[in-house]
């Protein structure tokens, strides 16, 4: 669906610069490749870590860590498998939402849910790339702080 | 070749161990290659357009234009327009920094990009909608309220916490990734 939506976007733009200027097209997608391959080495890894952690990874295990009860190391846990893992969204939603009614906290999903989202530790080689070290992981580690008090406010809001 | 053998070293050496770990645990292994490989043609499925599009942004938007709506100086308009087209994005969140490389080469503010990035990894629109479908409206809204201003936070932190050469540097490495 996303990616209807992009390919059409990308045919309609690409038509009209070609209407427009064949030689700046022409330009524009060698950008555009060389855009791409510059980063395909790192991405190719980050694809086979991610095979690797979620063949190993599955629903039961974690729902048994970051259960209701789990308490502080529930959610100190769920902010590091949030970190280190990535699932795509269809798959963490749902699966979220089945951790939550076989007994796993809100705290600690949101906690989750969110360092899932906004901290990347297996992108983190391609975010230097762009950023540099230095605010690559800076960003991180804000981003995995703040995750602590999204948590604690739908821990007091949603219960 | 040999440079390109170089560049693709860390897949290489990774794609031997994960072959290796196929052969002691065939099934785990097997299941490995085969989310990986569901994962590339996601990859090759929503990644084309985006640098398609970035490439044609490159060539015909003139650099004045992204200065004067998104660059320094461009107030709470340009916060605006980072978020939404932060929000209005698709895909995983390394599909934002090639973005944001461009951005930069376009004159794009340092805490603006911070912003689109963190709009990007967190409040997309269709995300969001998927979210209130599968973990209820009140986790989902909550979370989005908190977002939103802890998005600027983080971005005002991180500009304050880079130096000006240090973000010099960053700019001069976007010049480079498509040369």
């Amino acid at each position: 669906m996303e990616g209807l939506f992009f390919y059409s976007l990308a045919s309609i733009l690409l038509l009209v610069s070609f209407v427009k200027s064949r030689s700046k097209t022409k330009i524009g997608l060698k950008k555009a490749w060389k855009a791409f391959e510059n980063i395909l080495p790192q991405l190719l890894v980050v694809l086979l870590i991610v095979g690797l952690m979620l063949s190993v990874l599955n629903a039961a295990l974690i729902s048994k860590l970051v259960g209701k009860d789990s308490g502080i190391i529930g959610i100190l846990l769920a902010a590091v498998f949030g970190s280190i893992t990535m699932i795509p969204p269809f798959v963490a939603f749902p699966t979220a939402a089945a951790l939550l009614t076989s007994g796993a906290g809100y705290a600690q999903i949101a906690v989750f849910v969110s360092t899932l989202m906004m901290v990347g530790v297996v992108t983190l080689p391609l975010e230097i790339k762009y950023f540099g070290a230095k605010t690559a992981i800076s960003r991180n580690v804000l981003a995995f702080l703040f995750s602590f008090v999204v948590a604690g406010i739908i821990g007091l809001v949603v219960y | 070749m040999k440079k390109t053998v170089k560049r693709y070293r860390g897949f290489l050496i990774l794609f031997v161990i994960m072959i290796v770990f196929t052969m002691i645990n065939y099934e785990i292994g097997m299941k490995a290659f085969g989310i990986s490989a569901n994962s590339f043609k996601e990859v090759l499925f929503l990644v084309p357009p985006i640098f398609v599009i970035l490439g044609l942004l490159d060539v015909w938007v003139p650099r004045e234009f992204m200065v004067k709506y998104m660059g320094e100086g461009s107030g709470i308009r340009g916060v605006i327009i980072s978020f939404l087209l932060g929000s209005a994005a698709a895909g995983p969140l390394y599909g934002a920094f090639p973005v944001a490389a461009v951005f930069m080469k376009k004159g794009v503010s340092f805490s603006n990009i911070l912003i689109f990035i963190g709009a990007w990894s967190t409040t997309k629109i269709p995300m969001f909608l998927f979210e209130v479908s599968s973990l209820g409206p009140k986790f989902a809204f909550t979370r989005l309220l908190i977002n939103i201003p802890g998005i600027i936070i983080i971005a005002l932190i991180l500009k304050r916490f880079v130096t000006k050469y240090e973000r010099k540097e960053i700019y001069l490495n976007a010049e480079n990734v498509d040369s």
